[in-house]
């Protein structure tokens, strides 16, 4: 498990702007200047999430034009998502068993006695 | 709280910020809910996750300071390991131990409580963080309390735009 990637991953996640500006990501690329546009906020504000996005590998950065397009990354939110649902899906599948094992348990139970 | 939870229903919650409660109702006696949990030949069969992990090692001492240690490996090969120390044990009742995933997850103190109501058998399992920050990672950036619903939203952005992975 990739856990200091996916501690990253979650910290840069951590936040409703970043993940605002992930969302409009993923519609396709676009500018500071754009990304800025919908939050009460100046460039170098929006800059700073950029910077907390680009070293958690969520975006990158062209470093072609002036205009400098943010893309998204999607592997690492892959990984979360993954790894989230596992976490659920661990309890969830072991208790669903459980069930099952319970009742093959009563029945030996029923079968054999029990000593107390 | 309790009516709410049905057999063959997991329901999680935070109740406090350093906490995650999973609760499930099992259709059993309580003392037959306590031995699958306590003795390594039951808890190998059921404590499994998804399919295709199995539990080579399980061990548990169980009495207070033992060390508990589960070993698990999926048939991919990947392995994954649990351990940690016994703090509290009143058969059939509670059952309290630190655990610790290993790398840079934090030791967290889980308590199992089992009552019993008519046959049937509450199971509720409250896993404490260290702190706030340490849960929400668990949690994935909180899977309550509306951070799902952005996080839902950007899943099906992905899907609409199919951006590639990578």
């Amino acid at each position: 498990m990739a856990s200091q990637t996916l501690t990253t991953t979650f910290s840069a996640l951590a936040d409703p702007t970043r993940l605002a500006i992930l969302a409009r990501l993923a519609r396709g690329p676009a500018s500071v200047k754009e990304l800025a546009a919908p939050f009460a906020m100046s460039g170098p504000g929006v800059s700073k999430h950029l910077r907390v996005l680009e070293r958690a590998g969520l975006i990158s950065r062209s470093r072609e034009a002036q205009r400098r397009p943010c893309r998204l990354r999607a592997r690492p939110l892959q990984e979360v998502a993954e790894w989230t649902e596992a976490y659920r899906r661990f309890w969830d599948d072991s208790f669903q068993r459980l069930d099952g094992y319970l009742e093959t348990l009563k029945t030996k139970e029923r079968t054999h006695g029990r000593e107390k | 709280m309790a009516e709410k939870n049905r057999v063959g229903v997991t329901t999680f919650s935070t109740p406090s910020d350093r906490e995650i409660v999973a609760v499930r109702v099992v259709n059993a006696p309580r003392q037959l809910v306590w031995e699958a949990w306590t003795k390594s030949e039951h808890l190998q069969r059921w404590l499994l996750g998804p399919e295709g992990w199995t539990m080579p090692v399980c061990e548990m001492d169980l009495r207070p300071e033992g060390v508990w240690h589960y070993s698990f490996r999926h048939r991919d090969g990947t392995e994954m390991e649990m351990r940690g120390v016994f703090r509290e044990i009143e058969p059939p009742a509670r059952l309290v131990r630190t655990e610790s995933w290993g790398g840079d997850w934090p030791e967290t103190l889980n308590t199992l409580l089992l009552t019993e109501e008519g046959g049937m058998t509450t199971m509720t399992v409250t896993v404490l963080y260290p702190s706030k920050g340490a849960r929400d990672k668990a949690l994935g950036v909180g899977m309550r309390e509306g951070w799902s619903h952005s996080y839902d939203r950007l899943d099906r952005a992905l899907a609409q735009t199919g951006v590639p992975v990578g």
